[in-house]
């Protein structure tokens, strides 16, 4: 019987913490822009407060994700990725600080 | 003349020239010439890029100059990996020696220079150059490209000079 009632607290737990967490995780979402040869793809994004957005770089040159407010400055080696989480509202214009006519901007939805 | 022979007299003409003239059809290198090319391209402009980090005072001639040396680097490497692969030897060329003396003339040049006067002449000439590079790439070195790989390193090449071309630009600009 104790086992019976350890499984049932667990079943418990689980049931509270999907109810608190799943919604969290199901909103939140990863939004993947390419960094190839010299450029973002795709340079202008939506995303919603929570998101987070991933450069992966294709490129054999190292690049970087910067804010243009200096918000965030994602460094992005060859080959490797790099991410940000957005936590407020508005547009946000990024650039890359090593090849600085490389543009791209966020535009981030409550 | 060959366009090679022409590509070298354009580039010691470098200032002045704007278009290279080059005939693609008469350019012949082959792909251990075009190997030793690029290579030495690519060298020349990382041994400019290391004068401008020594003698510039500009952080955005500092910056320019720190990403030329990052991006041949990283070219270099592909291209050595590449060539070391294909077993392909880097040959020797009237073009290659061209470019090292001129680039030998411009780092004497610059060598004398200072403060802004370094920095507008680095600059321009890095536009200059960039686009000099560019405009072989594009007309003569591409195309002639046998192998495959060779030439899919070449293409990336230029879309990474090109970025670098509009960079210097853009330098060029902030310090007018």
């Amino acid at each position: 019987m104790t086992g019976g009632r350890g499984r049932r607290r667990a079943c418990v737990v689980l049931a509270l913490a999907g109810v608190f967490l799943l919604p969290d995780l199901a909103a939140a979402e990863t939004i993947t822009v390419q960094v190839t040869k010299l450029a973002f793809v795709p340079a202008a994004i939506t995303a919603k407060v929570g998101d987070t957005v991933e450069w992966v770089n294709k490129d054999f040159v190292a690049h970087t994700a910067t804010a243009t407010d200096k918000g965030f400055d994602v460094k992005l080696p060859a080959g490797k990725t790099g991410s940000v989480t957005v936590t407020k509202a508005g547009t946000i214009p990024y650039f890359c600080r090593f090849h600085p006519m490389m543009k791209g901007a966020i535009e981030v939805k409550e | 003349m060959n366009a090679l022979n022409r590509l070298g007299i354009a580039l010691a003409g470098l200032m002045l020239t704007t278009t290279l003239g080059l005939a693609a059809e008469n350019a012949k290198p082959t792909d251990p010439q075009i190997a030793h090319i690029a290579y030495t391209a690519d060298n020349i402009d990382i041994k400019a890029a290391e004068l401008a980090v020594k003698t510039s005072k500009n952080k955005a001639v500092q910056d320019f100059a720190k990403d030329m040396i990052r991006d041949h680097e990283a070219v270099n490497k592909q291209a050595l990996a590449l060539v070391a692969k294909l077993k392909v030897k880097p040959e020797d060329n009237a073009t290659s020696q061209a470019l090292v003396k001129q680039a030998d003339a411009t780092q004497a040049h610059l060598a004398t220079l200072k403060g802004a006067a370094f920095d507008k002449a680095y600059v321009d000439n890095e536009v200059a150059y960039h686009h000099a590079v560019n405009t072989a790439l594009e007309t003569t070195l591409i195309p002639a490209a046998q192998n495959a790989e060779l030439k899919e390193l070449l293409s990336t090449g230029l879309q990474i000079f090109k970025g670098h071309e509009d960079h210097a630009r853009m330098v060029a600009g902030e310090l007018k």
